[in-house]
C-alpha cells in the first residue's frame, strides 16, 4: 500500500510546472524611473541637498554665524559668492548650514506625522464602526483648517521654537495619511489572504501588522515624498512669521524673514533662500510625481 | 461505527441587512467521520461557504451571527469556546483551503514566511525547525524544488503551485479536519486531477476528515463517500455518493444531475433548471424550491417539507413531499 502511494506521488507530480525565473522588481523600477527626466533631476537635487545637510559645516567657506562688520550687505562676489547679510555673514555658508536644520525639521515632522497617520488609518480601517467614525471625524476637523493656519494655531498654543514647529507640522500631516491608509486597509482587509491568515489562527494585531500593513505601504510612498515638500514650506513659513527657529539660527525661513528689511538695498539676502526653498519644494513634488507615475501599474 | 469528527446540528446563520436579520443557512445538520470525504454541493449562493465559515467562526462579526445550532468537533461545541481557544483550533485542528489559490497567498510575503507562520503559531518550534517542516510538507504535496519555492513570492508561482502551497500550509499542522472550499474551481483540468488525488492521498495517510465544498458534480463523484445537496440555505438531500447519482430523490438534485453534459449523448441542448435561487429576504413560503420545481403541488407552496429519512435506505434523507406521498398517495394524483 505504501509503495503504491509513493508511486502515485511521483507520477502525478513529475510534470509539475517549473518555476519562472524571478524578475528583478528593482531593476524594472529603476528603468522606468530613469525615463522621467524631471524626476531624475529632482532626485539628484535632493541627494545634493542631503549631502549638503550632512557635509554643510565642513564644506562651507565661512562660519555660518561669524559676523564681519567690514562687509555688510555685500552683493555676490568672488569672496562671498551669494553675498553677505546685514551682519556681514556669508549667505552661502548660512544656507548650507540651514539645509540641515530645514531638512531635519521637515523630515522629522513628516515621519512623526506619517507614523501617527498610519496608526490611526490602520485602526480606523481595520476595526471600522465607531472607532472609524471617531478617527475620521477628527481628521475632517483637522482637514477643515488650512494647513498653515492650523500650524500657526498649534504653535501659538505651544509657544515658538523648533520642536513645536515640528509638532505643528506633524499634526497637519496626520489626517492625509490616516485617510490614505484607511482606504488601503479597507481594500486589503477584504482580500482572501487576510481571511487565510485568520483561518490559520492569527490574532488581530498580527493580521494588522504582518498581513495588512505591508500591503498599504505603496499607497503612501508618493504622499510621503510630497508631504516633505509641504513640510519644508510650512516650517519655513512658520520661521518667517517668527514662530520657528531662533533668529540667530541659520534657518531658511528665518533668513527670509530678516532679509525682507533690506529688500530694496540688498535683494540677494532674500533671493537665494527664496530660490532654495522654491527649488527644494518643487524637487520633492516632482519626485513624488515621478514616483507616482512609476509605481502606478496603469501608466505605461 | 466510525467516529464522528465533526457534528453540526441545526445550524442557522443570519446576516444583517438594513437592520433586519436575513437567514442564509437554516437548519443544517451533518456530520463527518474520521478519514471521510463529505461533499457539499449546490449552486452559487446556496450557503455552502457560509456553512463552512460558520464552522470556522470566521464570519464577519457584527453583520452576521450563528443564531441557533451546535457544532461539535471532537465532542466539544466549538461555537461556545472562547476566542483564544478557537484560534488554537483554527489552522491547528481545522484547516481551510480556499477557492482562489492566487489570491489566498499574501503577495508581500515569501512562501517560507507564510508556511512557517502557520507552523510557529501552533507549535513550539525554532525558526529552523519550522523551515524544515515547511520544506518536508511542500515536498509531500509534490513540489519538485521546495527550497526554491520557499524563497519565492506568490506572483512567481503558477495557480497549481499556489494551491499546492495552500494545501501544504493547511496540512502543516496536521489538522484532523480539512475544509476545502471549491479547491479546484480556479484550476485547469489536469491540475485539478493532481490536486484532488493529493487530497485523497492526505486523507488515506493521515485519516483526515475532509469537507469538500464544490459545485462540480464530477469532483463529487470522484472523491466523496457521502454527499449533501444544499439549496437556498437548506439541506435538500443527503445520500451516499453512488445512490445520489443513480437515483436522485429530490427534484433539485435530479435537475442538477441532468444538467451535467454527458459524453456520447446526442443531445443538442443541455437541460437546465428554470428560474434562479430566491432572494434570501423574500423566500417562498413553502418549499424553497417549489417555484422552480416541475412537480410542485399546492401543498409544496404552503408548507415546507421536513428533511426526512428515505424509507428503506441507510444514511439517506430528502426534503420533499414526493417521497412521503409515493407510497400511498401518488396513485391519487
Amino acid at each position: 500500500m505504501a509503495e503504491m502511494k509513493s508511486t502515485v506521488n511521483i507520477q502525478n507530480f513529475e510534470d509539475a510546472e517549473a518555476l519562472p525565473k524571478p524578475k528583478s522588481k528593482v531593476k524594472e523600477f529603476v528603468k522606468k524611473f530613469t525615463k522621467r527626466k524631471t524626476a531624475v533631476i529632482s532626485f539628484i537635487f535632493i541627494v545634493l541637498l542631503l549631502l549638503a545637510a550632512i557635509l554643510g559645516p565642513y564644506i562651507a567657506p565661512y562660519d555660518a554665524s561669524q559676523a564681519d562688520y567690514s562687509n555688510l550687505l555685500q552683493g555676490p562676489s568672488a569672496a562671498h559668492i551669494w553675498g553677505t547679510d546685514e551682519f556681514g555673514r556669508d549667505v552661502f555658508s548660512r544656507l548650507l548650514a540651514g539645509t540641515r536644520l530645514s531638512l531635519a525639521s521637515a523630515l522629522s515632522a513628516t515621519i512623526v506625522g506619517t507614523a501617527l497617520g498610519i496608526l490611526f488609518g490602520l485602526i480606523a480601517g481595520f476595526y471600522g464602526g465607531w472607532i472609524d467614525s471617531l478617527i475620521m471625524r477628527c481628521c475632517d476637523i483637522l482637514f477643515s483648517f488650512p494647513d498653515i493656519l492650523l500650524a500657526i494655531a498649534i504653535v501659538a498654543i505651544l509657544g515658538p521654537g523648533m520642536i513645536n514647529v515640528i509638532i505643528a507640522v506633524a499634526v497637519f500631516t496626520v489626517p492625509s495619511f490616516a485617510r490614505i491608509i484607511r482606504s488601503a486597509t479597507i481594500s486589503v482587509k477584504e482580500s482572501l489572504y487576510v481571511e487565510v491568515a485568520r483561518s490559520i489562527g492569527c490574532k488581530n494585531w498580527r493580521i494588522l501588522w504582518v498581513h495588512i500593513f505591508p500591503g498599504t505601504i505603496q499607497s503612501m510612498i508618493v504622499n510621503f515624498t510630497m508631504r516633505v515638500g509641504t513640510a519644508i514650506l510650512a516650517a519655513s513659513s512658520l520661521s518667517f512669521l517668527g514662530f520657528g527657529a531662533n533668529v540667530t539660527e541659520p534657518d531658511w525661513g528665518a533668513m527670509l524673514s530678516q532679509g525682507r528689511n533690506y529688500l530694496n538695498t540688498a535683494p540677494h539676502i532674500v533671493l537665494f533662500p527664496g530660490i532654495l526653498i522654491f527649488l527644494t519644494v518643487l524637487a520633492f513634488n516632482l519626485l513624488g510625481d515621478g514616483l507616482r507615475d512609476t509605481l502606478d501599474p496603469k501608466m505605461s | 461505527m466510525a467516529e464522528k469528527l465533526l457534528d453540526v446540528k441545526n445550524l442557522r446563520t443570519e446576516f444583517k441587512r438594513d437592520k433586519s436579520w436575513v437567514t442564509a443557512v437554516n437548519d443544517v445538520s451533518f456530520h463527518i467521520n474520521k478519514g471521510e470525504i463529505l461533499g457539499l454541493v449546490g449552486e452559487s449562493g446556496c450557503g455552502k461557504s457560509v456553512t463552512s465559515l460558520s464552522v470556522m467562526r470566521l464570519l464577519p462579526i457584527g453583520t452576521s451571527r450563528v443564531s441557533e445550532g451546535e457544532v461539535f468537533f471532537n465532542g466539544e461545541d466549538i461555537l461556545k469556546v472562547d476566542k483564544k481557544k478557537m484560534r488554537k483550533i483554527r489552522g491547528h485542528k481545522i484547516s481551510m483551503i480556499f477557492q482562489e489559490p492566487m489570491s489566498s497567498l499574501n503577495p508581500c510575503m515569501r512562501i517560507s514566511k507564510q508556511i512557517t507562520e502557520a507552523i510557529l503559531l501552533h507549535n513550539d518550534l525554532s525558526k529552523d525547525e519550522a523551515y524544515k517542516r515547511a520544506f518536508n510538507v511542500l515536498k509531500s504535496v509534490g513540489i519538485p524544488d521546495p527550497d526554491m519555492t520557499l524563497n519565492s513570492y506568490p506572483h512567481q508561482l503558477s495557480g497549481g503551485m499556489c494551491q499546492r502551497v495552500m494545501i501544504a500550509m493547511a496540512m502543516s499542522c496536521e489538522p484532523n479536519l480539512l475544509i476545502a472550499d471549491e479547491p479546484t474551481t480556479a484550476l485547469d483540468v489536469t491540475i485539478q486531477a493532481q490536486i484532488l488525488s493529493l487530497m485523497e492521498e492526505i486523507k488515506e495517510e493521515r485519516d483526515t476528515g475532509i469537507l469538500l465544498i464544490t459545485h462540480d458534480l464530477g469532483v463529487v463523484a470522484e472523491m466523496c463517500s457521502r454527499v449533501i445537496v444544499m439549496y437556498a440555505g437548506r439541506i435538500v438531500e443527503e445520500a451516499p455518493v453512488r445512490e445520489l447519482f443513480e437515483s436522485p430523490m429530490h427534484p433539485y438534485t435530479q435537475g442538477l444531475i441532468e444538467s451535467v453534459p454527458k459524453l456520447g449523448s446526442d443531445m443538442t441542448s443541455l437541460p437546465s433548471i428554470p428560474g434562479s435561487v430566491p432572494d434570501l429576504s423574500v423566500m417562498p413560503k413553502g418549499c424553497k424550491f417549489a417555484p422552480r420545481c416541475k412537480y410542485a403541488m399546492d401543498i409544496c407552496r404552503e408548507k415546507e417539507p421536513e428533511l426526512v429519512a428515505v424509507p428503506g435506505q441507510e444514511h439517506r434523507c430528502s426534503r420533499c413531499v414526493l417521497h412521503k406521498l409515493e407510497e400511498k398517495e401518488v396513485s391519487k394524483l
